[in-house]
C-alpha cells in the first residue's frame, strides 16, 4: 500500500544549522498524523519543504506513491497538498469568499462572478460542516471562523492532503473542540491530515500516529494507541518530562494586592470591568479562569496603570495606585508578564540584554549621569541568560530572532529578577512547548514559595488548576466565585466561567 | 420688503447661474488631468508601492506630448496631432516609471526616495532634451493644435445642464470621468484587480495562492506611469500648450492628495481631483466672480493648496492605505 505522503530522509540547512536531518515521514491515507516536536524542532521547516517554500538538500517525496518535484506552492496546490498556516495568510479587507478564490477565481466573460464564487463557497462549507459566511470581510469574524476559511481555501483548490500548522495556538478552548470535530469530518470524507503540534492533549484526542522529532532528528513514529503521553513528552525533550505542580504548603501571608469595587471600560467605552473585587496575599498564586473577554485584560491593564480606572481602588502592599502612572506601579513592586509578548512584553528590535533592562535602564549601576553603562547591563543580562537558561547566540541578538519560548523566557527573567512584590504573569505560557512551560512554571512557583504574590490570568484550565492556590472565576467584570483547586474539576468550572452559579442560578 | 428686494432676488439667481458656467467648465478642465493623474496613483499603491514619482510622470507626459503635438502637426496631422500625441505621452509615462518598478520592487530600495528621485530626473531630463531639441530654448514652441473647448452638439442645448456642464468644455474631462468609472469596473470587478489589491494588501497570502507578487507590482507601476502621463499631456494640450520648467508645478503632488482624500478608491480619487479642480478654477476665474474679485489675488492662488492641507488633515479621518503599501516584498519573510 502506499503512503498518502512519503517524504525520505530529507535534509535541509540553513546557514548554521541544519534544520532538517535525515527526517522521514510517512503519512497513511486517511489518517490523522502528527508531527510532533518542540519549538525549533524543524517542523515547519519540513512542512515548508513539502508545501514546496524550500527546496530540500536531500531526500526524496513521494506523493500517493509517486515520486514528485515541489518547486512553489503551485506545485504542491497541484499534488493536492494544501497548508493551513499558522500566521493566517489571509486579507483582512476581503470578504470570505474573495480571500477563498482568489488566485483561482470563478470567471463569467473574463469578469469576477462574485454569485458563483458565494454559491460555492456556500456549497463548500455545508458539505464539510465549516460555517462560514460567505459574505462577510475577515476583520469582522473570529479567529475560528478566519481558520475554517483557511480550511476553505485548502478544500476549493481540491485539496485531499491538508497539513495544519499549530492550529490550536490561537484558538479558544471550545474552538479547539470545535476543530477537532472538523478534522474527524475531513478523514471521514477521505484527506489525509498532518498535524503540526507541541500539545500532547490534541494527539490523544484525534490523531492516528505520530511522528517525534527532535533537534532536526527523527526520534520515531508510532502508533498513538501504543503511546502515552508520560513517553511521548520525554521523547520529545529528550529527557524525562516533570509536570510542575504547586506542592508547597498554603500559607497565605499579607495582603498584597487589594482591588476594591473597580469599573474600568475599554476601547468602545464600554464598561468591561465592573465593581470588582479582589484580593491577593503573598505566597499564594491566584488564578483567574474565565472565557476571553470577561475583562481580564482591561483588569491588568488597570492594575499595570496601562488602562484608566473609572471607579474603585488598587492598592499594592497598602500604597493606594490607582490611576498612578505605570513606572510608579513598577517601582511599588510590580512584575508584569503581558498577554502578548511581541507586541507589549518585548521591544523586537532591540537586544536581548536592552530588552531585560527596560525598566531599570535609568537608574544606577545601569545608567550614571545620563549614560548608560553597557558593561554592567552585558553583565546582567549575561547572568540572566544562563540562569533563565534563554537560548540566544548572545545578549546582542535582537529579541526578534528568538523563538518565543526564548522570547517569553527574556520576559520571566526580566520581571522576575527585579523581585516584584506581586507578579501578573498573563497567559504566560501560551504558544510555548512542555519544556518552556514547565520552566515557566516552576518560576512562578518559585516566586510564590518566596512569599510573593501571584496573579495568574489564563484561558488553559490546565494551567489555571494546576498551578492555584485559589481560583477566582470571572464572568462579565466580576468575580462571581472563588474555588478551591483541590475541591473543583474542569466541568464545575466551565459552568461557572458560563456564569452559573453553583446550584445552577445564573449569575 | 416691497417689490425692490423680489426683483434683487431675481438677479442673484441669474448671477448664481453665471458663476456655476463659469465654474463648473473650468473645474473640469483642471480636473481632468488630476483625475488620470490620481488613477495611476490608485493602481500603484492598491499594489502595494507608493509612488511619489507621479508629479515627474506628468512632467515625462507634458514634456512627450508637446514634442509630439508639435512633430504631428509638422507632419500634417492637424487636429488628431494632440490626440495621438496623449497616446505617446502614455507610452512614454510607462517606460519612464518602469524605473520606479526595476528600483523599488526589484531591489527593494526605499519607494519615498526612488520616487523623490524620479521627480529630479523628469525634471532635468525634459528640460535637457528641450534644450537639444529647439537649439538651446528653455521651452517648447506652442503647440497649435489644441484639444479646445467646444460645445457638446444636444447635450450643451438643454436648458440649464447644458450652458453649465456641456458648453465650453473639453472632451478630455469626460473621458477622465468615464476612465474612472472603467478602473473602478476593473480595479473591484475583475480578476486582475482582485489580484491587485490582493498584493497590496497581503502579498504573503497572494504568494502562496500563486499569484505573482512581483509582476502584479511592476503591472501597478507601469499602469501609475501610464495614467500619470495621460495627465501631464492632457494638462499641455489642454491647457499650457507649451512645456517648459514650470508647467507641471505641483500637478503631480496634488493628485497625490487626490489619491488619499480619495481613500484610494478610484471613484473616490476622481471626486477628489474635481474637488481640487474646483479649487483651481476658483484661483483662475477669481476675477470674474462677484465677492471673489475683491479678494488679493495671492489667497486665491494659494487656495488649492491651503484646501488640500485642511481636507488632508480635517476631513479625511482614518486614511485606511492598503496594509502592504510601501513595504517591499520579500518571499518567506514573516
Amino acid at each position: 500500500m502506499s503512503y498518502a505522503i512519503e517524504m525520505r530522509h530529507i535534509r535541509k540547512e540553513f546557514p548554521g544549522i541544519v534544520a532538517n536531518d535525515d527526517i522521514t515521514l510517512q503519512v497513511e491515507e486517511g489518517e490523522i498524523h502528527a508531527l510532533f516536536g518542540e519549538n525549533g524542532a524543524g517542523k515547519s521547516t519540513l512542512m515548508n519543504v513539502l508545501f514546496g517554500l524550500y527546496q530540500p538538500d536531500k531526500g526524496e517525496i513521494y506523493v500517493h506513491g509517486e515520486k514528485a518535484v515541489i518547486n512553489d506552492p503551485n506545485d504542491a496546490t497541484r499534488l493536492g497538498i494544501g497548508m493551513v498556516h499558522q500566521h493566517f495568510m489571509l486579507i483582512d479587507k476581503f470578504t470570505v469568499a474573495e480571500n477563498i478564490i482568489l488566485g483561482r477565481e470563478p470567471k463569467k466573460h473574463g469578469m469576477l462572478d462574485m454569485a458563483k464564487a458565494v454559491k460555492i463557497v456556500k456549497e463548500l462549507s455545508e458539505k464539510y460542516g465549516l460555517d462560514v459566511d460567505p459574505n462577510q470581510k475577515i476583520e469582522d469574524i473570529t479567529v475560528g471562523m478566519q481558520q475554517r476559511v483557511e480550511i476553505l481555501k485548502t478544500l476549493y483548490r481540491g485539496s485531499d492532503i491538508l497539513i495544519f500548522d499549530e492550529p490550536t495556538a490561537v484558538l479558544t478552548p471550545i474552538e479547539i473542540q470545535e476543530l477537532i470535530a472538523i478534522m474527524k469530518r475531513l478523514v471521514k470524507e477521505g484527506k489525509s491530515i498532518i498535524l503540526i503540534t507541541h500539545k500532547l492533549k490534541e494527539i490523544f484526542e484525534c490523531c492516528d500516529r505520530c511522528t517525534v522529532i527532535r533537534r532536526g532528528k527523527n526520534i520515531d513514529s508510532m502508533a498513538i494507541s501504543e503511546t502515552n503521553p508520560t513517553d511521548l513528552a520525554s521523547m520529545m525533550v529528550g529527557r524525562k518530562v516533570h509536570v510542575q505542580i504547586n506542592d508547597a504548603p498554603y500559607e497565605p501571608k499579607e495582603k498584597v494586592l487589594e482591588v476594591s469595587h473597580l469599573s474600568v471600560l475599554d476601547q468602545r467605552k464600554v464598561s468591561v470591568v465592573n465593581d470588582l473585587n479582589l484580593t491577593v496575599h503573598g505566597g499564594e498564586i491566584l488564578g483567574i479562569a474565565g472565557v476571553d473577554g470577561n475583562g481580564q485584560t482591561e483588569l491588568i491593564e488597570a492594575i499595570a496603570g496601562l488602562r484608566k480606572v473609572k471607579d474603585g481602588s488598587i492598592k499594592v502592599d497598602g500604597q493606594d495606585l490607582t490611576n498612578q502612572r505605570t513606572r510608579k506601579i513598577i517601582e511599588a513592586g510590580l512584575g508584569y508578564i503581558p498577554e502578548d509578548r511581541q507586541k507589549h512584553g518585548l521591544v523586537l528590535d532591540f537586544s536581548v540584554g536592552e530588552n531585560m533592562v527596560l525598566q531599570t535602564y535609568y537608574k544606577k549601576p545601569y545608567a550614571q549621569s545620563g549614560f548608560l553603562k553597557n558593561k554592567v547591563i552585558t553583565k546582567k543580562a549575561k547572568q540572566l541568560i544562563q540562569e533563565f537558561d534563554v537560548r540566544t547566540p548572545s545578549e546582542k541578538t535582537l529579541a526578534r530572532s528568538l523563538s518565543g519560548g526564548n522570547q517569553q523566557k527574556v520576559i520571566v527573567a526580566r520581571e522576575v529578577d527585579r523581585s516584584p512584590k506581586l507578579l501578573i504573569a498573563a497567559q504566560p505560557t501560551r504558544g510555548l512547548d512542555i519544556g518552556a512551560i514547565e520552566f515557566i512554571h516552576g518560576k512562578l512557583i518559585e516566586e510564590k514559595k518566596k512569599g510573593k504574590a501571584v496573579l495568574l490570568i489564563s484561558f488553559e484550565l490546565d494551567e489555571i488548576l494546576h498551578l492555584s492556590d485559589r481560583i477566582a472565576v470571572i464572568y462579565e467584570g466580576r468575580i462571581i466565585d472563588i474555588v478551591n483547586p483541590k475541591e473543583t474539576n474542569e466541568n464545575e468550572l466551565g459552568l461557572l466561567m458560563a456564569g452559573r452559579r453553583k446550584g445552577g442560578a445564573e449569575a | 420688503m416691497g417689490d425692490g428686494p423680489s426683483n434683487e432676488k431675481g438677479a442673484q439667481i441669474m448671477s448664481l447661474f453665471e458663476v456655476l458656467t463659469i465654474i463648473v467648465p473650468s473645474t473640469l478642465l483642471t480636473a481632468a488631468p488630476l483625475i488620470f493623474t490620481s488613477l495611476g496613483g490608485v493602481f500603484t499603491e492598491r499594489s502595494g508601492v507608493v509612488n511619489i514619482g507621479l508629479e515627474g510622470l506628468m512632467g515625462v507626459g507634458a514634456f512627450t506630448a508637446a514634442v509630439s503635438t508639435l512633430g504631428l502637426e509638422h507632419a500634417g496631422l492637424g487636429d488628431a496631432s494632440p490626440w495621438i500625441a496623449i497616446l505617446f505621452a502614455a507610452i512614454a509615462g510607462g517606460i519612464f516609471a518602469l524605473i520606479h518598478a526595476v528600483v523599488s520592487i526589484t531591489f527593494r530600495a526605499d519607494q519615498t526616495v526612488s520616487g523623490v528621485a524620479l521627480n529630479f530626473l523628469a525634471a532635468g531630463l525634459t528640460i535637457f532634451l528641450v534644450k537639444m531639441i529647439y537649439e538651446g530654448k528653455g521651452q517648447t514652441p506652442y503647440i497649435t493644435h489644441n484639444i479646445d473647448k467646444i460645445n457638446i452638439p444636444l447635450l450643451s442645448k438643454i436648458p440649464v445642464i447644458g450652458p453649465i456642464f456641456f458648453q465650453q468644455v473639453t472632451y478630455t474631462s469626460y473621458l477622465a470621468i468615464f476612465v474612472s468609472i472603467l478602473v473602478w469596473y476593473i480595479i473591484f470587478k475583475t480578476p486582475f484587480g482582485l489580484r491587485l489589491r490582493s498584493v497590496g494588501e497581503h502579498p504573503a497570502a497572494a504568494d502562496t495562492l500563486g499569484i505573482n507578487v512581483i509582476r502584479m507590482r511592476y503591472i501597478g507601476v507601469v499602469l501609475s506611469g501610464v495614467f500619470g502621463g495621460i495627465g501631464g499631456a492632457v494638462y499641455l494640450v489642454t491647457i499650457t500648450s507649451n512645456y517648459n520648467v514650470s508647467t507641471i508645478a505641483g500637478q503631480g503632488f496634488l493628485a497625490l492628495a487626490a489619491l488619499v482624500f480619495g481613500k484610494w478608491h478610484p471613484i473616490g480619487a476622481m471626486g477628489a481631483s474635481l474637488f481640487f479642480g474646483f479649487a483651481q478654477a476658483l484661483s483662475i476665474t477669481s476675477q470674474q466672480i462677484p465677492y471673489l474679485d475683491r479678494l488679493p489675488s495671492v489667497i486665491m492662488l494659494t487656495a488649492p493648496y491651503v484646501l488640500t492641507l485642511i481636507v488632508l488633515t480635517g476631513f479625511v479621518g482614518r486614511a485606511e492605505a492598503p496594509k502592504a503599501d510601501g513595504v517591499p516584498y520579500i518571499k518567506g519573510q514573516r
